[in-house]
């Protein structure tokens, strides 16, 4: 015989495991409800390779804004993955211990630090830097990519560490065995192994520097143009959202509510695929 | 020919490059943080003035206090909804379902997707769900829902991980002197989670600090302090983006920047400290 209290409590429990899938339905379902009749009214491929983002026209292509996203995130990883990778490295294998005590709560500090904060330091020191060094206005792909750079860096620095930590002692001290110096084992045997847990930190940084928002949109110019060069202004697909929803009505607000299904579509495969990597690594 | 002196000359040579670049490497990183961190308190500790702390804000002392309240305020609330949900959610997978199970893995993947999802795209489902499809209105309580759905994933990963490397002997010792499922779960396996617990709360903490994107569509720009839960309100991060979208109040932006540094340093001094904890 089985107390009731016990059954209800286990019931209690399985509706609390099952939030997080109505979250996701709840999610899904009021996205598409809200941009699929835009779509329809648009078109697909005329919202999704018009270049012109016109509100007061009607008229509303993101091709700009998607070649936007990927600009300032392709940016983000010429600047952060290899100074993510070599910290990490660092970190796992080269850092004295008394460096370590002060490296590693450093790099979790900067993974809490807000976006607005370092949008602000982007748009005080940057966005100067780059206007007095290259010209122009400042606000432009290059301090989005720099910026965004050193947000995605605690996220590759952190994955990276714990899967270069995980490469058993083994390799290493083979490879020492064979006559390979320290850089050598760790660079050339040991990186190696935990390839894919370092690659699964980069897709994670990817998936942050495409959501990435309130920062972007301090220093990015947010001009709905591709960008002809980097000290161009850009507008990504989330600071499209945010700048314009505030006032946004009818069609308008439809388009942006797409615009934030073609984002979520996007971070979907990015998530599918840093799973995939982590299943297969198993 | 083959000269094995000049190899070794060429390895030392490669050797010696790859050191520098990872020492390089960290050093970027770390003055990276320094120059942010120490620009914004030396641009901005002269500014703090008592103005800032002032009970009302208006627009001339443009005081921070009452998004520091408000703050409060999101944290408490948005925890409230997302612990209890959390926890339950990690005791069912780690304490009653069986291995292997459908409903694990589904649940699995969506806590990934939720954790995945840019905060702006968080804020705009509130502001259509919670803000207008449930009606109510772009206030405290529609911010801190949104809130708690994002730091969800947090708290379940967290709890998992401490439920789960609790010692099965724990919970066989508890059977043996005849405690029911449930007993074992609140009086055994919940306390010796609870480090764990704490870890995924100040994490949360820590998100719902930083957060601005998913809190401007759902809570609102008040800078008042919320009287209750329908009030619209804005917490430091927000009001931090709108003084310094406004343009007029430079040296202010600075002080609640330094502010808002001060509560994100503490968050993360708490979590070294609950992760010191945790290893030992």
């Amino acid at each position: 015989m089985k107390n009731p209290k016990e059954t209800i409590m286990r019931l209690l429990f399985l509706l609390t495991a099952c939030v997080s899938i109505i979250a996701v339905i709840l999610i899904c379902l009021f996205l598409f409800a809200g941009g699929l009749p835009a779509l329809g009214k648009i078109g697909v491929i005329n919202f999704l390779t018009g270049l012109q983002w016109r509100p007061g026209n009607d008229v509303y292509g993101i091709l700009p804004m998607i070649v936007g996203s990927l600009y300032v995130t392709a940016g983000a990883l010429v600047v952060g993955v290899p100074i993510g990778i070599f910290t990490a490295v660092f970190m796992a294998r080269f850092c004295p211990k008394w460096l370590y005590r002060l490296l590693r709560p450093a790099v979790n500090l900067m993974a809490g630090v807000p976006s607005v904060v370092f949008g602000f330091f982007g748009l005080v020191v940057l966005v100067p830097l780059i206007r007095n060094s290259f010209g122009g206005r400042g606000m432009s792909v290059l301090a989005a990519s720099i910026l965004l750079g050193l947000m995605i860096l605690p996220t590759i620095i952190s994955v990276s560490e714990t899967s270069l930590r995980a490469v058993p002692e083994s390799y290493y001290e083979g490879a020492l065995a064979l006559g390979a110096t320290h850089e050598r084992s760790v660079f050339r045997v040991i990186l190696p192994a935990a390839k894919r847990g370092v690659f699964s930190g980069v897709v994670l940084g990817v998936g942050r520097a495409v959501g990435e928002t309130m920062a972007v949109m301090m220093i990015a110019g947010n001009q709905p143009v591709i960008p002809g060069s980097l000290l161009d202004g850009v507008r990504t697909l989330t600071t499209n959202i945010v700048l314009e929803m505030g006032y946004a009505e009818g069609l308008h607000r439809q388009a942006l509510i797409a615009t934030a299904v073609v984002l979520f579509v996007f971070v979907l495969i990015i998530n599918l695929s840093f799973s995939l990597l982590k299943r297969r690594g198993q | 020919m083959y000269n094995p002196s000049h190899h070794l000359k060429q390895q030392n040579y490669i050797s010696g490059l790859l050191r520098m670049l990872v020492w390089v490497a960290a050093g970027l990183t770390l003055s990276a943080l320094a120059l942010l961190v120490g620009y914004i308190l030396f641009k901005g500790i002269p500014h703090l003035t008592p103005g800032l702390f002032a009970r009302k804000y208006t627009t001339e002392n443009v005081s921070l206090l009452p998004a520091l309240v408000n703050t409060v305020y999101m944290i408490a609330l948005s925890l409230l909804f997302a612990v209890p949900v959390g926890v339950g959610a990690a005791i069912y997978l780690t304490e009653y379902a069986r291995r292997g199970n459908k409903l694990t893995a589904v649940v699995g993947i969506t806590a990934e997707t939720l954790s995945g999802i840019p905060s702006i795209v968080y804020g705009l489902f509130g502001s259509i769900f919670f803000v207008k499809f449930l009606h109510l209105g772009l206030s405290l309580i529609s911010g801190a829902l949104t809130l708690s759905i994002m730091i969800l994933p947090v708290i379940m990963r967290t709890t998992q991980e401490a439920l789960s490397s609790v010692p099965d002997s724990y919970r066989e010792g508890s059977f043996g002197l005849g405690a029911g499922k449930l007993r074992t779960v609140f009086r055994v396996v919940l306390p010796s989670a609870v480090p764990g617990i704490l870890a995924g709360v100040i994490l949360s903490i820590g998100r719902v600090v930083g957060e601005s994107a998913a809190l401007i569509f759902t809570a609102g720009t008040v800078p008042e302090i919320a009287t209750g839960l329908s009030d619209s309100a804005r917490t430091l991060s927000v009001h931090m983006y709108n003084i310094s979208s406004n343009g007029l109040y430079l040296d202010q932006t600075y002080a609640t920047a330094v502010v808002l540094l001060l509560v994100v340093i503490v968050v993360s001094g708490l979590s070294e400290l609950v992760a010191k904890k945790l290893t030992r």
